[in-house]
């Protein structure tokens, strides 16, 4: 009953977005303001409606109803309660919808500003978004409804998922359900598929923006100024969702790895990369009026990434531990990968005349000119990234190999690129919007450069020869010494002028400049983060071996001993097997580590939870591989020691930090408006 | 006694370590992964572990032959231990997964060439469209010296006295900043 | 006022730059979406012929005397093609089964029974077939011919599956998991024979 209220009213939003999305054009090219003004109310009527829809799911999910399909798939009686909400994303249909509320939410937030002076932008940005809309719950609607339940077949007494009550059937109701994937029963499930979805999600309003500049031929500045904070909170979701993907990884999937180059994980990382090059690059278009081609192209690309890469998770296409099962809406989803493509690249031919710029650039040195080639660097790795995602279809379908493209490509590939940006990193800060010279740059660049060296050095002659990693400690401190230099230069001059003391100058001069310095305290976490990946990545040492009671191994300087083993029932409808090791350093005791294995009997999937100890200079991460209470032999571990991977997520805590802080609202000084009145009231309210 | 099954391999082994190796193969059908104290040349799980890490599992997804859980990996991975054995070096351990399971197993496609060409030919296109830009958009500083030129000597041309809107540098950023946010 | 700006005339977006963006554009999507309906495509449909392939058994097994199978020597017999791993547990349900089956058809003369063993190890294979006496023909997952798995001929989509080809080389049934009961084998061979 209840489950059928649902699909009405999802089936209602669906044909209010398709009537918004028309009206909004129609109204347009008709000029009739009040039909725009319909479309618009349409709009703000989905997301309540969406949250209506997600409310009776959850309070499906949650009351163990079995004969609802997406219900039995993903949870079963023995889940805790707000496990089975966040089961809600745990399922095919079920995320889809996740993803249609987010973007109801997104489309609400941006009708609701003032639209006077943007109003020619209006009705394209409903139109784009309430497309985009309608596909993802036209999906829900024709293929994957969250609603569907499962009907017994009298004569065949065959089950199976039904929308509507066929003929000669009753509806099944199963004892219990299938329960999330134990993978997924995990405080880090809860929020890394939100935190990417979000990221995903809010993507599609700049783009929406974008188009509709190219629609209206209104293709200055405006559309941008719109959409930079739009922009840089989607960048913050998606950062934060691949991180969280990172730890996540790290604690529960019991490989000692935060990133695999998996290809879904790369499809997230893909829009993230130009990302990251559209919020540099729109720094030219403001400071200097350049790039307009650019910076629409790179808001396009993002845009389709997003959708790309969320086609292939969920086609079947890619084979991966993230992809979703197949399903019927790969050719669908094709489709309108193909229809955006397409659609947003003629667009962008048709009017690339009209991105005119007053280009020009005084010096190969200026931040411009850097700042561009921070763009080559990330549309570089893009270009590797996504070559190696598409490579094994195209060797399958040519040559009839199946290849795998695995991490050795990828770092290979990428290492240089991301060695280049760093440099880019230290040298960019130092050198002037318009003008720089090689001597300019030379004096400013000298000595971060020699105190760098000289730390290179003392790692060189104290930690590792290893040339890899002494380049990328160098690039490093570089950075870092540069970064604290511009804050310190920026407090300096604050102290003297506004005399100032140090912890007063570096607030303010944080709090005035917040998207520069913000900026800054990203590039330090950053820093940070390259710290803990060089460790683990260059200096992880691992061993495996079955030990016996009490019987010792050593890695890494630390000795493990095989103290204790137990098996027992745990909640949540698992057997629980402990083990219990002591770890020494040398002598001195560390403490015990308890690495276990869980088996869930209704998903019959077991999951390795590692026993770890974390400090700044290593972690090491103790796993139990394997035991029978049978077998004379003892258990098996599995044992690896990274070091410096803690600076990895102190630095993602930095990083959100800095992020807050980038994005934090300013008042943004808006330019001068008709009325003089109003005129005087802005510069004097003005900073 | 045991045969060994594939018509193409023949290795060539001793009966003794023959009888350690059904040994070693029947223990470990029933306990899973655990060591077993053959003589001398077992090898241990750090040396499989080294060959397994280069290898996917050719069943499950995306998964490296070192870390996967199955029960399938976990032959595989004495698979490799058994190859260790018999003193077959990694190269050869590699070609034989590549042989009967395809080359999906390995961790990168054997056809380097190709693999890499791509992306570094899109870097090199990349630069070169940027070293491009970077020509064509200097130019205009010519231009521009050359009007404020012009500019100056129409002005003592014509006796005007005191800066011109367009030499005025501040006034011309406005002129622009007002033409931006209009 | 002179504009102090650089506003070449544009003509648009170049003619043969167009034509590579869109050459790429469209190819990649064809590619993704060739590959996208094989993913789809499932198992090899019944009432398709076919292809010949050439199937080497495991020593110790052989067919006619000799140590190969080829699809096309065997015309005029029904044939049961069945792949199976050691290392999945469904398969062991139907291993009784079938070589109960093997054991009935084998002197009509009429029928052969094909074991194809799908990604798995040498000596697990073999402890397998000990352990279930399998007698029918078996051997590694491998066309000779077109030096590829025969599953992927097949496009299984998971172990155990048997397929079952009429004596002119039609395919007539696939059978996906476990075949674990006699009668249904029976009621699936019978039709064929006539």
């Amino acid at each position: 009953m209840i489950a059928n209220l649902g699909y009405g009213i999802l089936t209602v939003t669906f044909l209010v977005t398709l009537y918004s999305a028309f009206a909004a054009i129609y109204g347009e090219s008709k000029k009739i303001p009040a039909m725009v003004e319909s479309a618009r109310r349409a709009m703000l009527l989905t997301w309540p409606l969406l949250t209506l829809t997600a409310a009776i799911l959850i309070y499906l999910l949650v009351n163990n109803h079995f004969e609802v399909q997406f219900v039995y798939e993903v949870t079963s009686r023995s889940m805790p309660t707000y496990l089975k909400v966040t089961a809600w994303w745990g399922g095919q249909a079920g995320s889809l919808l996740f993803w249609s509320w987010l973007m109801s939410a997104f489309a609400s937030l941006v009708t609701l500003r003032k639209w006077d002076r943007d109003r020619e932008f209006l009705p394209w940005v409903i139109f784009v978004a309430c497309i985009t809309m309608s596909f993802f719950i036209g999906m829900n609607v024709f293929f994957e409804n969250p609603f569907a339940q499962l009907y017994q077949n009298q004569t065949t007494a065959a089950i199976a998922p039904h929308t509507f009550q066929p003929a000669n059937s009753i509806l099944y109701i199963a004892p219990d359900g299938r329960g999330l994937n134990p993978l997924l029963r995990h405080p880090g499930m809860v929020i890394h598929p939100p935190m990417l979805y979000l990221g995903f999600v809010s993507f599609v309003m700049p783009y929406a923006f974008a188009i509709a500049a190219l629609i209206t031929g209104r293709t200055d500045d405006r559309w941008i100024r719109l959409t930079r904070r739009w922009a840089l909170w989607a960048w913050l979701f998606l950062s934060f969702g691949l991180v969280l993907g990172g730890r996540w990884a790290y604690d529960v999937l019991g490989w000692g790895g935060y990133w695999g180059w998996d290809p879904v994980e790369i499809a997230a990382f893909m829009p993230w990369l130009t990302g990251t090059a559209f919020l540099h690059s729109v720094m030219i278009q403001e400071k200097r009026g350049m790039l307009k081609h650019w910076n629409m192209l790179l808001i396009i690309l993002t845009y389709d990434l997003v959708i790309f890469g969320t086609f292939l998770t969920r086609s079947g296409v890619l084979s991966s531990v993230h992809a979703f099962a197949q399903s019927a809406i790969g050719p669908l989803f094709m489709g309108f990968v193909s229809l955006t493509l397409m659609g947003s690249v003629a667009l962008i031919i048709y009017r690339w005349d009209s991105l005119k710029a007053e280009t020009e650039m005084t010096s190969l040195l200026s931040r411009e000119a850097l700042f561009l080639l921070n763009n080559l660097m990330f549309i570089s790795i893009l270009v590797v990234c996504f070559w190696g995602v598409i490579f094994p279809l195209i060797s399958e379908l040519f040559t009839g190999q199946k290849v795998t493209v695995g991490p050795p490509f990828y770092e290979r590939a990428t290492g240089p690129l991301f060695a280049a940006l760093m440099l880019l990193m230290g040298i960019a800060p130092l050198s002037a919007w318009g003008h720089s010279t090689v001597r300019t740059l030379g004096r400013a660049i000298w000595k971060p450069t020699v105190v760098a060296v000289v730390i290179t050095v003392a790692i060189f002659l104290t930690y590792t020869h290893n040339v890899y990693a002494l380049i990328g400690f160098f690039l490093v401190a570089f950075v870092i010494l540069v970064t604290l230099y511009e804050y310190w230069r920026g407090a300096n001059a604050r102290q003297k002028t506004q005399k100032e003391n140090i912890f007063t100058a570096l607030w303010n001069l944080t709090a005035r400049n917040r998207r520069r310095y913000g900026g800054y305290i990203i590039h330090l976490s950053m820093m940070l983060m390259a710290i803990g990946i060089l460790g683990i990545e260059l200096f992880q040492v691992e061993t495996q071996g079955t030990l016996e009671i009490n019987q010792q191994t050593s890695v890494g300087g630390y000795d493990v001993i095989y103290q204790d083993i137990a098996r027992f029932p745990g909640p949540d409808g698992r057997e629980v097997t402990r083990a219990v090791v002591s770890v020494y350093k040398g002598s001195e005791y560390l403490g015990e580590l308890h690495p276990r294995i869980d088996y869930y009997f209704d998903a019959q999937q077991t999951m390795t939870i590692p026993g770890q100890r974390s400090t700044l200079k290593d972690d090491i991460y103790v796993l139990l591989v394997n035991w029978e209470p049978a077998s004379a032999t003892g258990a098996t571990f599995k044992i690896y020691i990274n070091p410096l991977v803690n600076w990895l997520w102190l630095g993602s805590l930095l990083f959100l930090v800095g992020i807050v802080i980038a994005a934090w609202p300013e008042k943004d000084p808006e330019p001068v408006t008709v009325r003089a009145s109003r005129t005087v009231q802005q510069t004097s309210a003005a900073d | 006694m045991t045969k060994i099954f594939f018509p193409k391999i023949k290795a060539t082994i001793t009966n003794y370590q023959l009888l350690s190796a059904i040994l070693c193969t029947f223990i470990l059908a029933l306990t899973i992964d655990s060591q077993v104290f053959a003589q001398g040349t077992t090898p241990t799980d750090d040396e499989v572990n080294k060959i397994a890490k280069q290898l996917y599992c050719p069943v499950c997804e995306s998964t490296p032959l070192d870390v996967c859980p199955t029960e399938a990996c976990r032959q595989w991975r004495d698979l490799i231990r058994e190859m260790l054995t018999q003193g077959k070096s990694e190269t050869e351990i590699k070609q034989y997964f590549v042989e009967h399971y395809g080359p999906q197993v390995l961790n990168e496609p054997p056809n380097r060439l190709v693999t890499y060409i791509v992306p570094i030919a899109a870097f090199l296109l990349g630069a070169f469209m940027l070293f491009r830009g970077f020509q064509a958009w200097k130019k205009p500083i010519a231009t521009q010296s050359a009007l404020m030129e012009k500019a100056r000597a129409d002005d003592r041309k014509n006796g005007r006295k005191g800066i011109s809107p367009i030499q005025d540098p501040y006034i011309a950023k406005l002129e622009e900043e007002l033409k931006k946010r209009s | 006022m002179a504009e102090l700006t650089n506003t070449a005339p544009r003509r648009g977006v170049p003619i043969w730059i167009q034509i590579i963006i869109w050459v790429f554009l469209v190819g990649l999507l064809v590619i993704v979406a060739v590959q996208l309906n094989r993913a789809q495509e499932g198992t090899v449909q019944p009432g398709s012929a076919i292809n010949d392939f050439t199937f080497a058994l495991f020593e110790g097994y052989e067919y006619n005397g000799q140590s190969q199978i080829k699809l096309s020597d065997l015309r005029g017999k029904v044939i049961v093609i069945n792949f199976w791993a050691s290392w999945c547990k469904p398969c062991e349900q139907e291993a009784a089964a079938l070589q109960a089956a093997w054991k009935e058809y084998e002197s009509t003369g009429q029928v052969v029974f094909i074991g194809a063993d799908y990604v798995d190890t040498p000596t697990e294979a073999s402890i397998y077939l000990k352990k279930f006496n399998i007698t029918y023909p078996n051997g590694e997952d491998r066309d000779l011919q077109r030096k590829r798995p025969l599953s992927q001929y097949f496009r299984i989509t998971g172990v155990p599956e048997t397929y079952f080809i009429d004596n002119e080389g039609v395919l007539r049934y696939v059978h996906i998991g476990p075949l674990t009961s006699l009668e249904d084998i029976r009621a699936q061979i019978d039709p064929l024979l006539k």
